[in-house]
């Protein structure tokens, strides 16, 4: 039965390979696409109901006991952002059979998509930091070429920045790896979470932990170290901003709560302080800028590192209910952030542009399409009953409980510039007049699609709208799985003894 | 020996974060190369260097008997060379292919993307 666990990682593998056999039939691809997306999300609900039923799974691959073999560990956590990854590919491969132009899919856009997912579902699954860092490089890899792929200027310009911090990074977890193993001996989460508290040496922890904190603060896009998230997100096509915008800052997300939960736990003043401060910034910073932004896809990138401050106030806070908050709040978020982006990519090939001066009038003649936009959009806000309220709530009340007013005023003021920013689009793009003075005035991109192509762009968008519409009325047995989740990471001694065969 | 390793890790440290923050592509690339190998001598100088031992048990023994040298640092060394390799050919090929496209080689002409408009 735990074999099913490294399915996630094996199915993106397998139709990757299937696809490169045949690379030059695009059109297989696109349907091969589509078949693995949707085999991904009945294998993760199934991995996610037994992980509920039996707690932890944990495979040792290749028979090899750990800690000294490589563990594929599936734990609350690790499945809940499994299905959603898989529901954030299924999305995304639907949306790009309605847009990705015949030139990307003939670059083997379909393929390095896989890949990419396979990377993220390897970061969530693996059980060991080593094999974490090649999960990252195998994810940023294919991001890498996803997001130069096409050659405009702008996504190259993009794509420096992004690979050039994202190398760096990559260096510096390295970096943290190496010293890791010279204090702990072991590279095993388990194994680090039961040795760590054994250790002497409090001062050398704290700098690997910053070390740690730095290299996926840089993925995460927290506050000092964003700069590359603004500057590369908006370039690529949209189904391409999309899944980054969903998955890939998360994985840093998730790699920092995993990190700061279950091993650097020695010094909770310390480290726990500097992201608590880190994340006030993030999200002030975050909305700032969004705030300053004319570009749809810019203000959303802005917003992107606005709600990351928030999952990173939440472990932060550092209670359960907190962190139980922020793992709600990366459900909510990936879910609803993407949406917003096709949202955009629809947009756009209405009205022909990006930018909000030149745009207007949707409204008028999409209404439904306002309504799709609204979902998100008040979600993200934290518009009760949407699936943000509930998120912002948890978090918030975190805060009250542990007498944090400071941070917990600053996200309240966030939210509502969030709002800001949201009724700032609703308004550019769908209630004032296109600027042409025909609102009517449709480009030639959206009329010349076929009706297949349309269904295929607006499904994913209603069925993401559904799901943000679901947690928002039926927030309950979502919230359970969070908080089951944290109270899982807080005390690990279940994760230990499944992994390490105790008991 | 750990001393003078100790030394070259720092040194390539200063020169990766120095050539880093330069403003010409090449020299950036250079930078992060510098960083990578920073990074795979630290791990090597990290995992203790022990030399003329290496982990293997010996005829008649149950365990190996200390000092032995630790093969895992190296395994792992292999891995990120391994890795750095492949990520470094693509970002030379991007750099350069962004030189072509932009027309300059000077990271501060490169801000279309940061641009309000």
């Amino acid at each position: 039965m735990e074999q099913i666990i490294i399915l996630p990682i094996i199915i993106p593998l397998f139709f990757a390979v299937v696809m490169l056999l045949f690379w030059n039939k695009v059109h297989l691809h696109k349907y091969l696409n589509l078949i693995s997306g949707l085999t991904s999300l009945i294998v993760s609900v199934i991995i996610l109901s037994f992980t509920i039923s039996y707690k932890i799974i944990s495979l040792q691959v290749g028979g090899w006991v750990a800690p000294f073999g490589i563990t594929v560990v599936s734990d609350l956590l690790s499945s809940v952002m499994v299905v959603i990854t898989a529901i954030i590919g299924f999305s995304t491969a639907l949306y790009s059979i309605g847009t990705i132009d015949n030139q990307r899919e003939k670059y083997l856009y379909y393929p390095l998509l896989q890949f990419l997912l396979m990377g993220i579902n390897g970061a969530f699954l693996t059980g060991d930091v080593f094999n974490l860092y090649v999960w990252f490089e195998v994810m940023l890899i294919s991001s890498f070429v996803l997001l130069a792929l096409g050659g405009r200027r702008g996504q190259l310009e993009g794509a420096i920045k992004y690979v050039t911090l994202n190398l760096l990074s990559s260096a510096i977890f390295l970096a943290a790896v190496g010293i890791l193993y010279g204090i702990a001996g072991t590279l095993n989460i388990a194994d680090l979470a039961r040795k760590i508290p054994l250790i002497d040496q409090k001062e050398l922890l704290s700098v690997v932990s910053i070390l740690f904190m730095v290299a996926f603060g840089i993925k995460a896009a927290v506050f000092p170290l964003f700069f590359w998230l603004p500057a590369s997100y908006h370039t690529p096509p949209v189904a391409v901003s999309a899944i980054f915008s969903g998955l890939l800052t998360k994985v840093g997300v998730y790699a920092l709560i995993r990190f700061f939960t279950m091993i650097f736990t020695h010094d909770i003043g310390f480290t726990h302080t500097i992201l608590l401060v880190s994340s006030a910034l993030t999200m002030l910073t975050g909305v700032l800028g969004a705030a300053a932004q004319n570009d749809f896809r810019k203000i959303l990138s802005f917003h992107i590192i606005s709600q990351i401050g928030y999952m990173i106030l939440g472990l932060a806070l550092f209670s359960p209910l907190a962190i139980a908050g922020a793992i709600f709040y990366i459900i909510h978020h990936i879910i609803v952030k993407t949406n917003l982006f096709f949202v955009s990519g629809v947009v756009k090939r209405l009205k022909g542009s990006y930018l909000l001066n030149e745009v207007g009038g949707v409204y008028k003649y999409y209404p439904m399409l306002g309504l799709l936009f609204l979902i998100p959009a008040l979600s993200l806000a934290g518009i009760p009953p949407l699936s943000g309220f509930w998120a912002k709530f948890v978090v918030i009340k975190a805060g009250l409980d542990l007498n944090q007013y400071l941070v917990v005023a600053v996200a309240l003021i966030v939210g509502l510039l969030t709002l800001f920013s949201m009724t700032k689009i609703w308004n550019e793009v769908f209630w004032k007049d296109d600027p042409s003075g025909d609102n009517k005035n449709v480009n030639e991109m959206y009329e010349s699609l076929t009706t297949t192509k349309k269904f295929m762009m607006y499904s994913p968008i209603v069925f993401l709208a559904l799901i943000t519409i679901i947690i928002g009325f039926y927030a309950e047995p979502f919230f359970t799985i969070a908080n089951d989740a944290a109270t899982q990471l807080l005390d690990s001694s279940l994760y230990i003894n499944s992994v390490l065969g105790l008991k | 020996m750990t001393v003078v390793l100790a030394v070259i890790v720092g040194l390539l440290y200063g020169a990766g974060t120095y050539m880093i923050l330069r403003r010409s592509l090449v020299k950036v690339i250079i930078g992060l190369i510098f960083l990578g190998h920073a990074a795979n001598l630290l791990i090597f100088t990290i995992g203790r260097l022990i030399k003329g031992s290496p982990a293997f048990i010996p005829v008649g023994a149950e365990t190996l008997s200390e000092p032995y040298a630790d093969p895992l640092p190296q395994a792992l060394i292999l891995t990120a060379i391994v890795i750095s390799f492949g990520v470094t050919a693509f970002a030379i090929v991007l750099f350069k292919r962004a030189y072509q496209t932009v027309g300059t080689d000077d990271l501060d002409k490169m801000k279309s993307t940061d641009e309000l408009k």
